[in-house]
C-alpha cells in the first residue's frame, strides 16, 4: 500500500488559493473512489508565511500522512526550498515558469499563457495535476460547476477553458509520471475532516445547544454545527468567554438541551471550573477539546497529544468522567454519538480528545450508518410522584431521575453546595458522605460501558505499538513496515482513555514481547495513566511534540535510535 | 389544595436583620402578584450569602459558581424560553467575578431579571472590599480605605442601552416588589440594583444611612429619557434615587427556539441530506 500512494503537497503564502486547489482535488478524488489523507500545516497568521495542504491518495486505502514527496506544487519560491529535501525519486515538481524549477525535475508551468487573470491559477494547478494523475476530468468539471454555478455560466465556462487548456498543455508536455491506479471504492464516498465527523456524530445523537469561544482547532466543530444549525433546529451561541460557554451548557442542560461545547487546551483552561460544578450538579455536558502544542498559546496551528493529564485532572474534586479519543473519521462520528449518550445517561462530564491534525484531515470515508445509531436516553418532562420527587434520589447505580424544570408541577433543585437528595445545600458530613458515595457509584457504570482498546493483529510475542487517539493510522502503517522488515509488530489502540479496565489490556501487553507507547507529547501520559492504574511499564517511548504529526517514517525511526 | 405560600416557608443562613429577608419577602410578594407557578420559575445564583436566597423560595433552582449566575441564566432561557428566568446574586459575585457575564447580558438584551443584592461589601468571607465599596472606605483587607473607584452598575447599564434598570432598596420592600413585577414583565435584560444594609460587616451604609438618603422617583422622571436616567444613576451622596431608571424598547434576545429543547428530536431526513452534501 504505501508504495502505490502518491503524496501531493501544495505548498505556498497564506491567501494564495492552495486549499482551494487541494480541496478540489482531495474531493474530486474521493469522489473519483481512490483512498486519501489530506494533512494541513498553515502558520498563526492569516496572509502570508508558508503553508502547505498535502493530499496522500491511494487506490485502495491510506492510513497517515508520509514525509516523502511525489509531487510538489509550488505556489511560491519557498516551497522549493523548504521541501526539496522530501522529493522522492520520481518525483516531479510543479512550479510558475515565471519562478522556475531551480534545476529540480518537473514542469514549469506557463501559468500567464494559460490563465486570462491571476484568480485562474487554481484551475490551471488542477487541470496539470489532473492529467498528471489520469484522473477522469469529469470529476473535476462536475465539481467547478456545482461550486461556480452560483457565480454564473460564465464563470463556469471561464473555470472550464483554463483547466482543460492546462490539461492539453500537461498532455504536450509527455511528463513521465506514473497515473494513479484505478480506483477500487465502489459506491458514494465522503469526504469530510476530523472536526466535520466529530460535529455530524454530535448532531445525530441530538445536540440541540452549542456554546462557544472561538480558539483554534476547536472552532470548526462549532462551525459545522452552526452551518447546520438552522436546519437541524440548534440553538448556537459565542460566548462572552470560555467560562460562559460551558456554564451556558450546563443551564442550557438543565432546562432540557443536548449541549456540547468545543475549545482548545488554553480555552478549556477556563473552562475547568465548569467541568468540577458539571460533575456536582450531574447535568451533563459535552467537551470537545482539539488539542494544539502548549503551555500557554504555544504552537496555535500545530499539533500536539498533551492534553490528557489535563483534561483527565481538570476540576476540583472527585467526580466520574469519560474521556474519547477517536482515531479516524468514523470514530469521530461514532464516538461523538457515544459521547453524548455517555454524558446524557451518566449525567456527567464527557469528552473527546482530539487534535489540530485530526481536525484538520480531510479523508474519505464510507457514509456513516445513521439508522444504526443506538437511542441516546433523554431527561424527564413527567415524574410519577410529583409530590416525592428528588433530584439527587440515592440510586443504586448512583444514577438519579434528571427532571427537566417547567414540565411537571414539581421544582428542580440543583446546588454546587454538597445538597440533600432534593437538592437544598447541606452541612450535614453524613449526607456529604451519602451523596459523595451516590455520585462515585455512577464510575462503576461508565466502566462497564467502557470501550476496551482495539487490538490490530496479535498481542503475543510480538512489538506492540500502543496508542491512542489521532496516532492510529501512522501506528498501523508502522507495524506493516516494521512487519515487512520481519518484525513482528501489532497496534493497540485506545479510543477511549478514560476509564481504563485493566482487564481489557493487561494480558494484551502481558503476552507482547516489547510494548512500546507512541503518543504525540513529551512525558509520555497514557504511558504514566496506565502505569498508575496497572502498573504496567512500557519497555520503549516514542514522543513527537515538534508540532507535527506522526508517520510511519518517524515512529520506524525513532524505535531504530532507541535500538541502536 | 393549594398552599397558603407556594413559595414556602424556609429555615436561612443569614444573619438576624439582613437586608436579605426583606429582599425574599419582595420577591415572593412579586411573583405572588404575578401568579407565577413556582415550577415555570427559574432562579440562577452564583455564590455568597445573597446567592443562597433562592434556597429559600420554593421555585427551580440552579445554585451555581461565584460569578456565573448569568452565563446559566443564559443558557436556560435559551433552552426554554416558556420559563421565567430570574438570577440573583451579591454585588461581589454579579460585578467583580462576574463582571464580563453582566457586560455580555447587557449587549445580549437575554429576558430575564437580574436581582444583585448590593451591600457595597463583601459579606460571607467577612469584611473585604467588593466592586462597589466606595473609594477609601476602610475595610480589614484594605487597612488604607478601598484603593479603586467604585462600580456604577447603573451608569454602565444605562450607558450601554440595557433593557430595563432599576434600583431598589432593601427597607421599601412594597416598592422593591414593584419593581420587581416590572422587571419580569419588560421583554428583554433587567437590572434590579438592591440597596442592602450588611449589618455585620458594612458599618456605614446602614439602615440609617439609607433611610435619610433614599427617595422615590416620582412622575417627573421619564424612564425613556437616557440622559436624565444617566444623571439618576450618578446621583449618590445627600440623596439617592430608587425605582425604574431607564427603560428601552430594544427587542430581546433572540431567535430563540419555537418550543423547548427538551421536547425537540433530531430530523434524521434532514440529516441524512446533510451527510450526502460531504460526497
Amino acid at each position: 500500500m504505501a508504495a502505490s500512494s502518491v503524496n501531493i503537497v501544495i505548498g505556498g503564502e497564506a491567501g494564495q488559493g492552495l486549499v482551494t486547489v487541494g480541496e478540489f482535488l482531495a474531493r474530486a478524488l474521493a469522489r473519483a473512489g481512490y483512498a486519501l489523507v489530506v494533512t494541513q500545516d498553515y502558520q498563526s497568521r492569516i496572509r502570508g508565511g508558508h503553508n502547505t495542504f498535502a493530499i496522500r491518495v491511494d487506490a485502495k486505502g491510506v492510513l497517515a500522512p508520509t514525509d516523502s514527496i511525489d509531487l510538489l506544487v509550488a505556489l511560491s519560491a519557498d516551497t522549493l526550498a523548504i521541501h526539496k529535501d522530501r522529493l522522492t525519486p520520481r518525483a516531479l515538481v510543479l512550479a510558475d515558469a515565471a519562478a522556475g524549477l531551480d534545476g529540480l525535475p518537473g514542469l514549469a508551468i506557463p501559468y500567464k499563457d494559460l490563465c486570462p487573470k491571476p484568480l485562474y491559477e487554481n484551475m490551471a494547478a488542477l487541470g496539470v495535476l489532473g492529467a498528471l494523475l489520469c484522473l477522469d476530468p469529469a470529476w473535476i468539471t462536475g465539481l467547478v460547476r456545482e461550486k461556480f454555478a452560483r457565480k454564473g455560466e460564465d464563470v463556469v465556462a471561464a473555470n472550464l477553458a483554463v483547466f482543460a487548456a492546462a490539461m492539453d498543455w500537461t498532455a504536450s508536455q509527455q511528463a513521465a509520471f506514473a497515473c494513479l491506479a484505478p480506483p477500487t471504492h465502489q459506491g458514494k464516498r465522503l469526504l469530510l475532516h476530523g472536526n466535520e465527523a466529530i460535529a455530524l456524530g454530535a448532531l445525530a445523537a441530538g445536540i440541540n445547544f452549542c456554546s462557544f469561544y472561538p480558539m483554534t482547532p476547536g472552532t470548526s466543530v462549532v462551525q459545522t454545527v452552526i452551518d447546520h444549525a438552522d436546519a437541524l433546529g440548534v440553538v448556537v451561541e459565542q460566548a462572552e468567554d470560555e467560562i460562559a460557554a460551558v456554564i451556558m451548557a450546563l443551564g442550557a442542560a438543565y432546562a432540557g438541551g443536548r449541549a456540547l461545547v468545543s475549545t482548545s487546551g488554553g480555552g478549556f483552561a477556563l473552562m475547568v471550573e465548569g467541568v468540577s460544578l458539571s460533575g456536582m450538579l450531574e447535568t451533563p455536558v459535552v467537551i470537545v477539546v482539539a488539542q494544539r502544542p502548549g503551555p500557554a498559546t504555544g504552537l496555535p496551528t500545530r499539533t500536539e497529544q498533551a492534553d490528557l493529564d489535563l483534561v483527565l485532572y481538570a476540576g476540583h474534586g472527585e467526580f466520574p468522567r469519560a474521556i474519547f479519543a477517536p482515531g479516524d473519521l468514523s470514530q469521530c462520528f461514532q464516538l461523538a454519538h457515544r459521547a453524548v449518550s455517555t454524558a446524557e445517561q451518566f449525567q456527567s462530564p464527557v469528552f473527546i480528545l482530539t487534535d489540530q491534525f485530526l481536525a484538520d484531515s480531510f479523508r474519505d470515508t464510507e457514509p456513516f450508518a445513521l439508522a444504526e445509531l443506538p437511542p441516546v436516553p433523554r431527561p424527564l418532562t413527567a415524574v410519577a410522584d410529583v409530590g416525592g420527587y428528588e433530584r439527587y434520589a440515592v440510586t443504586p447505580s448512583g444514577v438519579s431521575p434528571r427532571l427537566v424544570p417547567g414540565f411537571a408541577a414539581t421544582t428542580v433543585v440543583l446546588d454546587s453546595d454538597e445538597h440533600t437528595p432534593d437538592g437544598h445545600l447541606t452541612e450535614d458530613l453524613g449526607v456529604r458522605v451519602v451523596m459523595q458515595d451516590k455520585r462515585m457509584r455512577k464510575l462503576g457504570g461508565m466502566m462497564q460501558a467502557a470501550l476496551p482498546p482495539d487490538l490490530y493483529g496479535e498481542a503475543a510475542g510480538t512489538m506492540l505499538l500502543t496508542c491512542w487517539g489521532s496516532t492510529l493510522g501512522a501506528a498501523l502503517e508502522a507495524a506493516q513496515m516494521l512487519r515487512e522488515r520481519g518484525e513482528p509488530a501489532s497496534v493497540l489502540h485506545f479510543s477511549q482513555v478514560y476509564p481504563l479496565v485493566p482487564d481489557t489490556f493487561v494480558p494484551l501487553l502481558a503476552a507482547a514481547r516489547r510494548t512500546v507507547m507512541v503518543e504525540g507529547n513529551f512525558g509520555g501520559q497514557l504511558a504514566k495513566l496506565i502505569r498508575r492504574e496497572t502498573g504496567h511499564v512500557f519497555d520503549a517511548h516514542v514522543a513527537r511534540y515538534d508540532g507535527l504529526p506522526f508517520t510511519a517514517g518517524f515512529i520506524v525511526d525513532k524505535l531504530l535510535e532507541v535500538a541502536r | 389544595m393549594s398552599a397558603a405560600t407556594p413559595y414556602g416557608e424556609f429555615e436561612t443562613a443569614w444573619c438576624p436583620g439582613c437586608g436579605n429577608f426583606s429582599i425574599r419577602k419582595a420577591v415572593v410578594a412579586a411573583l405572588t402578584e404575578l401568579k407565577l407557578p413556582p415550577h415555570k420559575v427559574v432562579f440562577s445564583s452564583g455564590i455568597g450569602q445573597a446567592a443562597k436566597a433562592p434556597h429559600y423560595i420554593r421555585v427551580n433552582v440552579f445554585n451555581g459558581l461565584h460569578g456565573r449566575s448569568l452565563p446559566a441564566a443564559t443558557g436556560i432561557k435559551l433552552a426554554n424560553p416558556d420559563l421565567t428566568v430570574f438570577a440573583e446574586s451579591g454585588d461581589g459575585c454579579s460585578y467583580g467575578e462576574g463582571g464580563n457575564h453582566f457586560l455580555a447580558a447587557i449587549r445580549r438584551n437575554i429576558d430575564l431579571t437580574y436581582i444583585v443584592h448590593d451591600n457595597l461589601i463583601y459579606g460571607l468571607t467577612k469584611g473585604q472590599a467588593s466592586p462597589t465599596t466606595p473609594l477609601g472606605q476602610k475595610t480589614k483587607t484594605q487597612p488604607h480605605g478601598a484603593p479603586s473607584q467604585p462600580f456604577n452598575p447603573l451608569a454602565v447599564a444605562v450607558t450601554m442601552g440595557a433593557g430595563f434598570v432599576a434600583r431598589g432598596f432593601a427597607g421599601d420592600i412594597e416598592h422593591l416588589a414593584g419593581l420587581i413585577a416590572a422587571a419580569v414583565s419588560h421583554p428583554g435584560f433587567a437590572l434590579i440594583d438592591v440597596l442592602q444594609p450588611c449589618v455585620s460587616f458594612n458599618k456605614v451604609n446602614t439602615y440609617a444611612w439609607y433611610k435619610e438618603r433614599c427617595y422615590r422617583l416620582g412622575n417627573d422622571h421619564d424612564p425613556a429619557d437616557r440622559r436624565a436616567a444617566l444623571e439618576k444613576a450618578l446621583e449618590w451622596g445627600e440623596k439617592i434615587p430608587i425605582g425604574i431608571l431607564w427603560k428601552s424598547d430594544r427587542p430581546p434576545f433572540g431567535p430563540t427556539p419555537k418550543a423547548p429543547l427538551a421536547t425537540a428530536e433530531p430530523n434524521m431526513a434532514v440529516l441524512r441530506d446533510i451527510l450526502e452534501s460531504y460526497a
